[in-house]
């Protein structure tokens, strides 16, 4: 069987600190999954390293069977939002065609008209096109997150991958943006790095737990032990809309002691 | 001063001149303000000072110096900023005044009496020569066909250049591009306001256009626009009441940009 996503004992440095550590998965197509674990557990240099933005120093990475280099134009990618200069001149519909632009430099590259229409398909899947002429600066975080889904979407993936999608958007928009995934999930294979817990019981059909390890991959239920591993401290899995909730002494401190 | 443009070459150069930076300006100012690499151009502008001292000593021209220095320079720190990360605040100011030290070093093996380096440093539009011109000039296409032709590029490279990444384009060619791009845009400015005051005049015009628009394009267009307006304003005062051009150039377009913000905040504030 070929996965959508395959990763064989892939390792990543920056330096000497490891980031990755021989961590294989593998992710069926058509998944729902959610990777949780604690920031600077290597959720975002697991995509990178899926999406070949990072050279992993061993291992192997495969997407529907093949090198993954070879398959960039499968994968939308959908960026953490805190990396955007928010002031800057351009519009969300030029956001979003910004994924038409293709895997090579052209000179005098013009968007075609199927370009502009698929664009505007898109933003109007997402409830966007009214905001199409709008600066993204004057967007709400919300917002601003269903452009950069709108733009991953545009590319026509197979697979979608997004980090932290609800790290700087309320409550509400949160659900929405769930919503939408759970929605988009059904023709396409979904990835999404968080440390948003509340959204793990609900929505993922599949989680996967990473701190440098990977230490779980199935089923959504977890029990104490494995959080505990991941998280470093006892978490609180009940905690909805509540995210990370901890109860008990850190595991780092009482080693110092 | 209309007459003196139709009748004396040297106000030709001049007029020339001031359109070829503004132009110049408008373009690259834009992309390195919205890139955040206003200091990094700072620094190569200053690096280019080794170059036009290294001119003098070998007696070739200086602005040739100028030129090899300032692409050298732009390529070194992209390749060095490439491997140590986002850290280049001190490796700009590193090159900075290495750039200076070599200059004033060069200048000072010079056989002979010391050369007047102030129009280098502070620029001076009214001694632009026809050489000047023509260099500017095909510089100043080269640029033009550069970001024209790779528009959409620019633009989705200056917003993410990350998804360029994801796509398959190859955005460390850009980079290295856009260095080159900064350096001549450096050699183009340095006539006219020279090295010490470059940056104002790659800042200010599209500063303050940003203040107006939201579009790149017309960022492009509006801060072209307010740099011919700064260069004449240069170039008027010089003429006639014999004021540095370069000085008079910067000290109009920061204050055209002040003016600006204050203006923009109380429309806003009445809004």
């Amino acid at each position: 069987m070929t996965y959508a996503v395959e990763l064989k004992d892939v390792s990543v440095k920056y330096g000497k600190i490891p980031a990755l550590k021989n961590v294989s998965i593998q992710i069926a197509e058509g998944a729902f999954l959610g990777i949780i674990g604690p920031n600077g557990g290597g959720k975002t240099t697991l995509l990178k390293v899926i999406l070949g933005l990072i050279e992993p120093e061993a291992g192997e990475i495969n997407v529907f069977g093949h090198p993954h280099n070879q398959m960039v134009d499968r994968i939308g990618y959908v960026p953490q939002i805190s990396n955007f200069d928010r002031d800057f001149p351009i519009s969300v519909l030029d956001v979003v065609l910004m994924a038409r632009l293709g895997g090579r430099v052209r000179f005098f590259h013009q968007y075609q008209k199927e370009d502009l229409k698929k664009a505007e398909a898109v933003l109007d899947q997402l409830n966007l096109l009214h905001l199409k002429d709008r600066q993204i600066g004057k967007l709400s975080g919300g917002q601003l997150q269903r452009v950069l889904i709108a733009r991953g979407l545009a590319v026509e993936p197979e697979i979608l991958l997004l980090d932290e999608p609800t790290a700087n958007v309320d409550a509400s928009s949160t659900s929405q943006i769930y919503e939408l995934l759970k929605n988009l999930n059904q023709d396409r294979t979904i990835i999404v790095a968080t440390h948003d817990m509340a959204a793990v019981s609900s929505y993922f059909d599949t989680l996967a737990c990473l701190n440098e390890k990977l230490y779980h991959h199935g089923d959504k239920r977890l029990d104490q032990e494995t959080t505990e591993q991941v998280f470093g401290c006892p978490v609180d899995l009940i905690a909805h809309g509540h995210p990370h909730h901890v109860f008990a002494p850190h595991g780092e401190e009482e080693n110092n002691d | 001063m209309i007459d003196a443009i139709l009748n004396y070459q040297f106000m030709q150069n001049a007029f020339f001149a001031a359109i070829l930076a503004s132009t110049a300006c408008g373009l690259i100012g834009t992309i390195i303000v919205e890139k955040k690499l206003v200091m990094l151009s700072g620094g190569i502008a200053h690096t280019s000072f080794g170059g036009i001292g290294l001119g003098y000593l070998l007696n070739i021209e200086p602005i040739y110096g100028a030129f090899g220095f300032a692409v050298a320079a732009s390529l070194a720190i992209a390749s060095i900023r490439r491997k140590i990360g986002t850290g280049s605040d001190t490796l700009i100011g590193m090159f900075w005044s290495l750039g200076m030290a070599l200059g004033v070093l060069f200048i000072g093996f010079t056989p002979g009496y010391p050369p007047d380096i102030s129009s280098y440093l502070f620029g001076d539009i009214l001694t632009v020569r026809r050489m000047d011109v023509w260099l500017m000039a095909a510089l100043t296409v080269f640029m033009i066909l550069a970001i024209s032709s790779l528009f959409n590029y620019w633009k989705a490279y200056l917003f993410d250049e990350e998804f360029l990444r994801v796509l398959g384009v190859k955005s460390s060619l850009l980079e290295n591009f856009l260095f080159v791009m900064i350096a001549l845009a450096i050699v183009i400015l340095i006539r006219v306001v020279g090295i010490v005051l470059v940056i104002a005049l790659l800042t200010a015009p599209p500063a303050a256009a940003r203040l107006y628009t939201d579009d790149l394009k017309k960022i492009m267009g509006l801060a072209i626009i307010f740099g011919l307006i700064f260069s004449f304003s240069g170039l008027t005062f010089s003429y006639y009441y014999d004021l540095p051009s370069g000085a008079v150039i910067i000290i109009t377009a920061a204050l055209f940009y002040f003016g600006s913000v204050i203006i923009k905040k109380k429309n806003t504030a009445i809004q």
